[in-house]
């Protein structure tokens, strides 16, 4: 696969910053002109990402968290969400549904919410080191979008 | 997140506007749970209208609601839930718990 083009953002691990977040990652995606429904379940993957990370990478700070988006010629799209906090010393079980340890504003359905609206997902994590999220959706190719 | 809130003849209706994330979650579940104690309503009736984006943090917001509701023994319903918020809230299986009234255009 070839990468047709790229954004890299880098924001404080601020819960102000998620609207932000997922905003920016759905400007762009908008390059691949998907519906609505491809929007709004990209916007949703990405802040759960992202609130995971400002909640349970930097409980106690405020750190680096990293947005990467790409987009490659078969109209897929990727993005990377990246911390540099505690880590998740068991990623099978943070992945279950309604598991959470971060309390009541908490559903504990956020990777379950990642799976689900996008293809792939894929947690890669480090106690002490980070976590890397990444996730891919291919849009689907609408008429009269000629490309 | 504007929230607001009004209590009539047993119910407590709560209008939400704007985007339901985490950075707004602990607001809502103070403010509706605040409203709840004060006035023990029968019911409680939310409304979605306004909501244009919701994550996971809807599922917590609305659980939260409905666990304190049903110590009271009072019922929760869900208004004008978009098509996306109601896809976040089906794959939760919340559906089972609190009441949806028909789905917004």
């Amino acid at each position: 696969m070839i990468t047709v083009n790229y954004i890299n953002i880098e924001i404080p691990s601020k819960s102000t910053n998620e609207g932000l977040a997922r905003s920016a990652a759905a400007c762009f995606a908008a390059q691949l002109d998907p519906t609505l429904e491809e929007l709004n379940d990209i916007k949703t993957a990405v802040s759960e990402a992202v609130t995971n990370s400002i909640v349970h990478a930097y409980p106690e700070t405020i750190g680096k968290i990293s947005i990467k988006g790409k987009i490659f010629d078969d109209n897929t799209l990727e993005i990377t969400v990246r911390d540099w906090g505690r880590g998740i010393s068991d990623v099978k079980q943070a992945m279950q549904p309604m598991y959470t340890t971060g309390g009541d504003e908490r559903s504990g359905m956020g990777f379950t919410i990642m799976e689900s609206f996008m293809d792939k997902l894929r947690v890669k994590s480090t106690e002490g080191k980070g976590t890397t999220v990444t996730m891919r959706r291919r849009l689907s190719y609408r008429a009269g979008n000629i490309r | 997140m504007k929230i607001t809130t009004e209590y009539r003849h047993g119910r407590l209706t709560v209008w939400l506007n704007g985007e339901l994330d985490h950075h707004v979650a602990k607001d809502i579940i103070e403010t509706v749970c605040r409203e709840i104690d004060q006035c023990l309503p029968l019911s409680c009736f939310i409304d979605m209208k306004g909501v244009g984006f919701m994550d996971s943090s809807g599922i917590a917001v609305i659980l939260k609601i409905y666990k304190r509701m049903k110590e009271l023994g009072g019922t929760v319903i869900i208004r004008n839930l978009g098509k996306h918020a109601r896809k976040v809230l089906d794959i939760s299986g919340i559906n089972r718990l609190v009441n949806m009234e028909e789905v917004k255009a």
